[in-house]
């Protein structure tokens, strides 16, 4: 991964090795600056039915150092779950949000752990922001007892429901009237929160979606539904599958707006826009732009429906990390060295992390029943064979 | 295993058998009951236009199927260096069978996702898109719903789609699709629309997919009145049954198994149909008879050597329809056994296993010595974790347990 051909090489190279607290006594100390920064987005937000909000975003260094190390340590779990996956410890199947991470980083900078979000099987990082340690996230791909579900769900299948992330589902499309429904207690219980229910290009073709989006403006319903658009669902190109790709006006009635999803700010912004809006005048659709540089899965080498010039070319002009770092280092908020620090220290991070999933231990046999029902309805399940392994459902 | 086709007619006399479930025109059958496969004896062949050969012993023109899997006997014929027939995986089994049929019959296309220029998740639909152009092998987006309903709509036009789920468990989005207006539509119409659909996919328990993509909708489906379910298990069947299913007049689902499409075997060069009503006599015994399908044969058959070893002698059909049962097949071994296992990989509650004891005790209880054992699936989702995911399904020395038990 290029992030970390540089950490490596610039360490080594780098002559000027000023000691890092130096370094710090020359500006303000970069960790806890909160003085106000406006940057502006460079693609202007597109609208449907609404105003779009302005191209000027209020950050401060803190937030974007916060985005840079929250980027880096999803990028570098996300590469870390490849080579588990090819060493064999991670099965089934896995799909990788490397590429998309600004839409999760940005979304989370502009709501609260109150507010919901509930996603498709691309969920690793969306988990992570939502609070999710690395543990969690590698034990849960490993099977292991450590993960947040026990091991039980697997990779399409990670939810925390104390920072109210609803997951993780396998099936394309059937998490949007979840989210509605989400919406819909949110409401009902007078929370003044929304709900952020994402999905791809490739589930925007589903017609749950618009069934629940035609219940949710009906009702008013604080949803927001948030079109992760990676232009590509598995193998099928945005143009194949829809005969409208403006997904933000496919709400006809619901307004809409279209994002520049490797741009955390920017998402940052309009998800920001966007609640204010669902608060008051129910829901709203948000189509971010984004693009992922690995196949749909780990089954998917990714390049026999797109070219390898395309990924690299998004990876070279629209790469959300390269874009904060640039801004970081063109507002003087950080040297180049404390960058590369952060994704060694985040790689190193990654690795502890793996190195203890590996040692939490595989479920216990007893773990295939529980958790069937929620009560205790005391039925009996018989082994295969009718006399060794009996369990009553706890 | 050639196709052996006895007399279904007798089959249809059962009171189970619906009398739709063939059509009587293109399979004409004599009575031609030889079972002994190990002595390559008389065996009958339909060939594609309709027609039956039998094959008494010392004819062998060129056309017809000599052993087509390598059974133990017959290596004289099978060892020579220039073996019948050609070597391939079960999906490739299945693109065969697809081509040819769409070659042969032009009102045959294919609809699913990432079924043209991807060339089909599991490569079944490889190559066929190019083949055959974009109107004929459509990729479609994710909207199973709708993309089966059509199918549905273009079949009752005279239509033969073959709607492709790309695992199983996405048609769950298409249930009201498949069983009210594929399985019913002949009937509610009073016969005026026929749905010749085939609705294929994988599903089953593989390596760790997780709960939503293990599934096993042969026990949701066997309700519907009206369609047909057969379940594919080697590429020789597979080829098959997937011509037959696409020539057959009713509906057919067609269920593949996500961990077979790797599998290796020759089949024959020519063309051949297996019947959608028949089950497959794998391997004939005297001591118990155990029934299974798609998968769980793999299991049933590395039990058995352990069995055969222990001295037991199982006699072991793919029951491969698993609606309507082969009640003809298995009602004979029955009445040669008089025990009975199943092995399947659905769970407990509800699935084939529970239909298949319920048709058994009704037809044959007085030819059991026992009461009929079935080995299924825990009624649990899939879990992810690998060890779990192992004890949740049939394990081989688990069906080594289960036949000493019987043979008691």
């Amino acid at each position: 991964m290029a992030l970390s051909h540089l950490a490596a090489s610039a360490s080594r190279s780098s002559s000027l090795l000023k000691p890092l607290s130096s370094a710090l006594s020359l500006r303000r100390p970069i960790s806890g600056d909160n003085s106000p920064l406006t940057v502006e987005t460079s693609v202007p937000f597109t609208s449907h039915q609404c105003e779009a909000p302005s191209c000027s975003v209020e950050t401060n260094p803190k937030e974007l150092l916060t985005f840079f190390r929250d980027m880096a340590l999803m990028r570098r779990m996300e590469i870390a779950a490849d080579s588990l996956y090819k060493a064999k410890l991670i099965r089934g199947f896995c799909h990788l949000y490397d590429g998309q991470e600004a839409v999760a980083v940005g979304m989370e900078a502009a709501i609260t752990k109150k507010d919901c979000i509930i996603t498709a099987y691309r969920d690793h990082c969306t988990f992570v922001s939502r609070g999710g340690t690395l543990l969690e996230v590698f034990a849960e791909l490993m099977g292991r007892q450590a993960g947040c579900s026990k091991g039980k769900g697997g990779s399409m299948h990670f939810y925390k429901k104390d920072s109210n992330f609803y997951g993780g589902h396998g099936i394309v499309g059937a998490q949007v009237p979840l989210g509605c429904g989400l919406a819909f207690a949110q409401k009902y219980s007078k929370d003044e929160t929304v709900t952020f229910a994402l999905y791809g290009d490739g589930a925007a073709n589903q017609g749950q979606l618009f069934e629940a989006l035609n219940i949710s403006a009906l009702w008013d319903l604080p949803a927001i539904l948030v079109c992760e658009n990676n232009h590509y669902g598995m193998g099928t190109a945005e143009w194949r599958a829809a005969k409208s790709p403006a997904y933000y006006k496919r709400g006809d009635y619901v307004p809409g707006l279209k994002v520049d999803g490797m741009d955390a700010l920017a998402v940052k912004q309009a998800c920001k826009f966007a609640k204010e809006h669902a608060l008051k005048n129910g829901p709203i659709i948000l189509e971010m732009d984004t693009y992922r540089y690995h196949g749909h899965s780990m089954s998917d080498p990714g390049s026999t429906y797109r070219t390898r010039d395309e990924i690299s070319g998004v990876r070279q002009e629209r790469d959300p990390i390269e874009r904060i770092r640039k801004l970081i280092l063109s507002h003087d908020l950080a040297t180049e060295k404390e960058l590369k620090d952060v994704e060694k220290e985040v790689r190193k991070e990654v690795d502890d992390a793996i190195a203890q999933a590996k040692e939490s231990p595989m479920p216990e046999p007893s773990e295939l029943f529980t958790n069937v029902y929620a009560k205790g309805l005391g039925v009996e399940s018989f082994g295969a064979d009718r006399k060794e392994v009996r369990a009553t459902l706890p | 295993m050639a196709a052996i086709f006895q007399g279904v007619g007798a089959a249809a006399a059962l009171s189970s058998s619906p009398s739709n479930s063939f059509d009587s025109k293109k399979f004409v059958f004599s009575p031609c009951r030889s079972f002994s496969v190990r002595k390559g004896a008389s065996f009958a062949v339909v060939r594609s236009d309709g027609r039956v050969n039998l094959n008494p012993k010392g004819r062998r023109a060129q056309q017809l199927i000599s052993n087509a899997v390598a059974t133990k006997s017959d290596s004289a014929a099978a060892s020579s260096s220039s073996k019948p027939g050609h070597e391939l995986l079960l999906f490739e089994a299945l693109q065969e069978g697809l081509e040819e049929e769409m070659e042969r019959d032009p009102r045959v296309c294919v609809m699913g996702e990432d079924v043209g220029h991807y060339g089909g998740s599991y490569k079944v639909t490889k190559g066929l898109a190019k083949k055959f152009g974009d109107l004929r092998v459509l990729d479609t987006p994710i909207a199973e719903n709708s993309f089966t309903g059509m199918g549905i709509g273009a079949a009752m036009t005279g239509l033969r789609p073959v709607v492709e789920g790309m695992n199983m468990g996405f048609l769950l989005l298409a249930f009201n699709q498949i069983s009210n207006n594929c399985g019913m539509l002949h009937y509610t119409s009073g016969g005026q629309f026929t749905i010749p659909i085939v609705i294929r996919g994988p599903g089953g328990v593989g390596r760790q997919l997780g709960a939503e993509h293990s599934q096993r909708l042969e026990s949701y489906f066997q309700s519907i009145p009206g369609i047909q379910m057969v379940a594919c298990s080697t590429p020789y069947n597979a080829k098959g049954l997937m011509k037959a299913a696409i020539r057959s007049e009713n509906p057919v689902i067609f269920f593949e198994h996500v961990l077979l499409y790797n599998l290796k075997e020759r089949i024959p060069d020519e063309d051949y149909i297996c019947n959608l009503e028949e089950a497959e006599m794998v391997r004939p015994g005297e001591h118990v008879t155990i029934l299974t399908y798609s998968r769980m044969r793999y299991h049933v058959m590395q039990a058995a050597k352990t069995l055969v070893n222990k001295g037991y002698d199982p006699e072991v059909i793919d029951i491969r329809s698993l609606k309507p049962f082969d009640l003809y097949t298995i009602g004979n071994s029955v009445k040669k056994t008089h025990r009975v296992l199943i092995v399947e990989e659905c769970m407990r509650t509800g699935g084939i296993g529970a239909s298949l004891i319920a048709a058994i005790t009704e037809n044959f209880n007085d030819y059991l010595d026992a009461s009929i054992m079935c080995l299924s699936s825990q009624d649990v989702p899939t879990p992810y974790a690998g060890t779990l995911e192992e004890v949740t399904v049939v394990q081989p020395a688990q069906i080594v347990t289960a036949v000493e038990q019987l043979c008691q």
